[in-house]
């Protein structure tokens, strides 16, 4: 059984319409990283997952099942399924180790002593343990994704969702994000990534998807697509982020 | 100003009376205005109703008639409070009104993608207000807030329609006593002075110390 399952999953704004009849399943353990131009609907398509965007029709399983509407039930598979953000998002009153404990005490039910216990094994692996009693404006954008992602982590989740997790970075700050996001990766994590980066895409992707005005257009491993990839509009695309 | 050195403990007495009234009314107004912003941005059709036609009545009300009928017509139902109790209530209720909108404003200045977050991590919507979005949203409403509680120690005065010995009230009777009233006046409004001024310090105070580094 897949762990994700899109069936013609339609979304509109208003009279623009994000996503049109989406299919796509990600299986347990793999790195998908969906890439498009701006608008494209790779960011709507990722927040529909977690259902911080409900859709208007289709249907989304998790583990096989439909993702609950909006309650408890939908709060429990939330935790499931962590979520990093393009501007981090990180709470801006409580500290950053106070950021990585909340999600497990108030949602797993954790103790204390073991949520931080945790967290802190957690900031050691995203290597900004020495940041733990900070404020998240006290540090740089880098250091902030990477406590997101580590918030994230904490909540032991079954997928990981990443919506542009290096936009909003300056260019000598992506690779440390990258860096983890590898690292996770490597490690087995599954993982639906949307990005920019072509490096990443296709060092980490075990399949890129290319999105084009709602509609998915290409799903495949990162070398077939890069090199050969079978639709016009993504080689347009392509040769237009690849050299300049 | 013999009068009012001679009856001090007059002032005294109102003050203290005053204080509590102000604060119990204050604290009450706090339940009830995050209640109130609570149900304004609660994703609950009626919810936001009920609190809509609150703020709409009560503030539009004006507090003397409040009082009036809440002092007199609960005891023609048979409800009988003592006139502090129906004070306090009263301007709880009223400032409640009010200090609901500026939570509503305030949870308005809190980032969308905070919400988000919180969501995301699988905390249900009562956790999400109550841990993330209400504890920020209050940070950025402390100095109207206490704007909205210095006027309550002034419109705690109007409790003196209905009898309660706060400040106003027994001045105003040491008044009619001495017949002195400029004095005697001049003093009350030196005592609220003396509850005002340095409540508004501890205000300036508490919002530097409660400001979110951006």
């Amino acid at each position: 059984m897949p762990l994700v399952e899109l069936e013609r999953v339609n979304k509109s704004f208003g009279s623009l319409q994000a996503l049109r009849d989406v299919d796509l399943v990600i299986e347990a353990g793999e790195v998908v990283v969906v890439i498009g131009p701006s608008g494209s609907g790779k960011s709507t398509l990722c927040r529909t997952i977690n259902r911080l965007e409900p859709i208007d029709s289709g249907r989304i399983l998790f583990e096989g099942m439909p993702i609950p509407a909006e309650g408890r039930e939908l709060a429990r598979l939330r935790s499931d399924i962590g979520m990093v953000f393009q501007s981090f998002n990180l709470f801006a009153h409580k500290s950053i180790l106070d950021n990585i404990t909340l999600g497990p005490i108030k949602a797993r039910k954790l103790p204390k002593a073991q949520a931080r216990r945790e967290a802190m094994e957690l900031l050691e692996r995203v290597g900004i343990a020495d940041k733990a009693d900070r404020y998240p404006t006290e540090l740089s954008g880098g250091q902030q994704q990477r406590a997101a992602i580590a918030r994230a982590l904490a909540m032991e989740p079954k997928l990981m969702l990443f919506d542009e997790p290096t936009s909003a970075l300056d260019p000598e700050m992506i690779k440390e994000v990258l860096d983890v996001m590898r690292e996770l990766a490597a490690e087995g994590t599954t993982m639906l990534v949307v990005s920019h980066e072509m490096g990443f895409a296709r060092s980490a992707a075990n399949r890129v998807v290319f999105m084009d005005a709602g509609e998915i257009l290409e799903s495949a491993p990162p070398d077939q697509f890069f090199d050969a990839p079978s639709t016009d509009r993504a080689r347009n695309f392509l040769s237009k982020i690849l050299v300049h | 100003m013999d009068v009012v050195l001679d009856n001090l403990d007059v002032f005294t007495r109102g003050m203290r009376t005053t204080v509590w009234l102000t604060g119990l009314s204050f604290a009450l107004a706090l339940v009830v205005g995050t209640l109130v912003a609570v149900f304004r941005v609660s994703p609950v059709p009626p919810l936001r109703w009920v609190g809509t036609l609150y703020v709409e009545t009560v503030r539009n009300t004006p507090l003397t008639v409040l009082f009036v009928l809440f002092f007199f017509g609960l005891t023609k139902v048979g409800i009988l409070y003592s006139a502090f109790t129906t004070a306090v209530i009263v301007l709880g209720g009223y400032t409640g009104a009010f200090v609901g909108e500026m939570l509503r404003s305030g949870i308005n200045t809190v980032s969308r993608g905070q919400a988000e977050a919180a969501r995301a991590l699988g905390l249900t919507f009562p956790q999400v207000l109550r841990i993330v979005v209400l504890p920020q949203a209050l940070r950025t409403v402390v100095a109207p807030l206490g704007g909205l509680a210095i006027a309550l120690i002034k419109n705690s005065s109007i409790a003196s329609v209905v009898a309660v010995k706060e400040l106003s009230y027994l001045t105003g009777q040491l008044g009619n006593d001495t017949a002195r009233y400029v004095p005697v006046l001049l003093g009350a409004a030196a005592a609220y002075l003396v509850l005002t001024v340095p409540l508004g310090i501890a205000i300036e105070a508490l919002n530097r110390k409660v400001a979110i580094r951006r």
